[in-house]
């Protein structure tokens, strides 16, 4: 317990704390706006029509607004200090080493996938399919009101993403990892020479092979396999969906590329976790 | 002694030199609102008039302008930190030690700089959140959606070249871990797939670049400075400046169209 009480104390993780209440708060203000949008329809043109003049109503806000952010602002830099530790020493490397809070998500990654992966490739992807929404999400509907009914599917991919792939993961990275990067559940002691008996295999060693050779094709086909998924699907379903034609192909092909490759961490977490999966495809050059 | 007050502004708005300033008088009109609006360079990103639900807080969660109230907020102190700080690795330390214990407000400094940081990040993100939630990355919004994730990347990038100016362990190793995936890169890192190994080596490669060595050490500290202070908040206001005016050019804050 007196971990996590360290960690709450520690001032760097006060963005994180305000976290845990700031995403409820507004998904909770985000869901019932939406919920009295989906029950009464969308706001009408006349509403949209109703304007009102900058100064003073809108500059008014905005001023409240800093006036009271500045006040929080002040508040918490007279109540809580900046960390400083002792001076850097690149001979003593700290047990747990963390990145900053908002790199957390990412380092978590690293436990499941090597770092060219979970360092480079996946943010790249991230980054790349943030740009992509737009140009890939062609539904006309809720643009500019909070819906749900309107548009499920977009709503719940991005807020798996961002909540549970981004913010949960921040958290535990934070709050659950130490010594060892090892998962230290609040009430355990922070034990630096823990062991966790833990005997990873590959996948292919799972289904009995041990040649090398065998191994590697074995894994390029799961992979290949997995994200063979999209066009099956296309396939499958492209000639009777109205909305796969809506889409097209080229806009299908990034879509589910991003969705699958998104839903590779999770996939891969559950392997590890629960079945001690190392890697699905060792090859001579990379292993994934 | 009220009417007396009223008489004494008065005279000092109608006064040649405040009118040299103001132009817009003070009469309550539509016409003088719109001027106001209009005749002030820190104002003029607004229109003059916009419709009632973008003034409603449970719409908008005002997470953009907090952003940029935190962005002030951090060019402010920053630069006042600078006047204290060197960037050389013999006196960071010292000097962010003198800002806490021997300059007045140094502290109190620091912590601002510090916390408004982690406040930027934090409505970064939220504000993300509600575009998202609202749907007003859709048509005509895109490209504005596209500049605004790239502002995203540069407030981590921001705070995460700032987090190594303290020069202290926790900076360090936040920063040492953060770099260490720069050698993972594909072809461009020494230890990242597909990596020419004759060619690529761990001193020029792409964390090579980044750190300035092939640890993080006094060039890191430099190179980050530079990036930190300069660099990235001067990209950062140019994309600002775009994300502001395509908000406008983009049909104002979004709504039901």
């Amino acid at each position: 317990m007196e971990n996590v009480l360290l960690l709450i104390e520690k001032p760097d993780n006060v963005p994180i704390l305000a976290m845990l209440f700031l995403i409820p708060f507004f998904m909770w203000l985000a869901y019932r706006q939406a919920r009295q949008t989906d029950r009464t329809g969308v706001p009408s043109d006349a509403a949209l029509n109703d304007k009102v003049y900058v100064w003073p109503y809108l500059c008014r806000n905005e001023f409240v607004c800093a006036i009271i952010i500045m006040l929080i602002l002040a508040v918490w830099s007279i109540m809580i200090d900046a960390p400083l530790e002792e001076m850097s020493d690149p001979a003593k490397t700290p047990n747990p080493s963390k990145a900053p809070w908002y790199f957390l998500a990412l380092q978590e990654m690293l436990v499941y996938f090597d770092p060219w992966i979970a360092g480079v490739v996946l943010p790249g992807l991230i980054i790349a399919g943030l740009i992509a929404i737009p140009y890939i999400d062609i539904n006309p509907k809720g643009k500019g009101y909070y819906t749900i009914k309107e548009r499920p599917f977009a709503l719940s991919v991005f807020c798996f993403g961002f909540i549970i792939l981004w913010i949960v993961l921040m958290i535990v990275g934070t709050f659950l990892r130490g010594p060892g990067w090892n998962i230290f559940m609040p009430w355990e002691y922070w034990d630096p020479h823990k062991l966790v008996p833990l005997t990873n295999v590959n996948l292919s060693y799972l289904f009995g092979i041990r040649d090398e050779m065998t191994a590697n094709f074995f894994g390029f086909a799961v992979v290949a396999g997995y994200f063979a998924l999209g066009p099956v699907f296309y396939f499958w379903k492209g000639k009777t969906s109205k909305f796969l034609q809506e889409l097209g192909l080229i806009r299908y092909v990034i879509v589910s590329f991003l969705f699958l490759c998104m839903m590779a961490l999770p996939i891969k977490m559950i392997l590890r976790l629960g079945l001690n999966i190392k890697y699905v495809w060792v090859s001579p050059w990379f292993n994934v | 002694m009220n009417e007396e007050r009223k008489g004494l502004i008065k005279k000092i708005t109608n006064s040649d030199i405040w009118k040299s300033i103001f132009r817009h008088g003070y009469e309550k009109t539509g016409r003088r609102y719109t001027l106001q609006v209009l005749q002030n360079v820190w104002l003029h990103l607004h229109p003059p008039r916009i419709s009632r639900h973008a003034l409603n807080f449970r719409f908008t969660w005002c997470m953009g302008g907090i952003t940029f109230l935190m962005f002030l907020v951090t060019a402010v102190t920053g630069v006042l930190l600078m006047f204290y700080y060197r960037p050389v690795a013999e006196y960071a330390f010292r000097d962010v030690q003198a800002l806490e214990f021997d300059i007045p407000f140094g502290m109190l400094l620091r912590n601002m700089h510090r916390w408004a940081a982690h406040g930027m990040v934090i409505s970064v993100m939220l504000h993300m959140f509600r575009v998202f939630l609202t749907g007003s990355y859709k048509k005509p919004r895109e490209f504005n959606w596209a500049v605004g994730v790239i502002l995203l990347l540069i407030t981590f990038f921001l705070s995460f070249t700032g987090y190594l100016l303290p020069w202290d362990q926790l900076a360090y190793w936040a920063v040492t871990v953060g770099t260490n995936m720069a050698r993972a890169t594909p072809v461009l890192g020494h230890e990242g797939p597909f990596a020419p190994a004759d060619i690529i080596t761990q001193s020029n490669d792409v964390r090579f670049a980044l750190l300035g060595g092939t640890i993080v050490g006094p060039s890191t500290l430099l190179r980050f400075y530079i990036l930190h202070c300069i660099a990235v908040p001067l990209v950062a206001s140019l994309l600002m400046a775009l994300h502001f005016w395509r908000v406008r050019k983009d049909g104002g804050i979004s709504g039901p169209l």
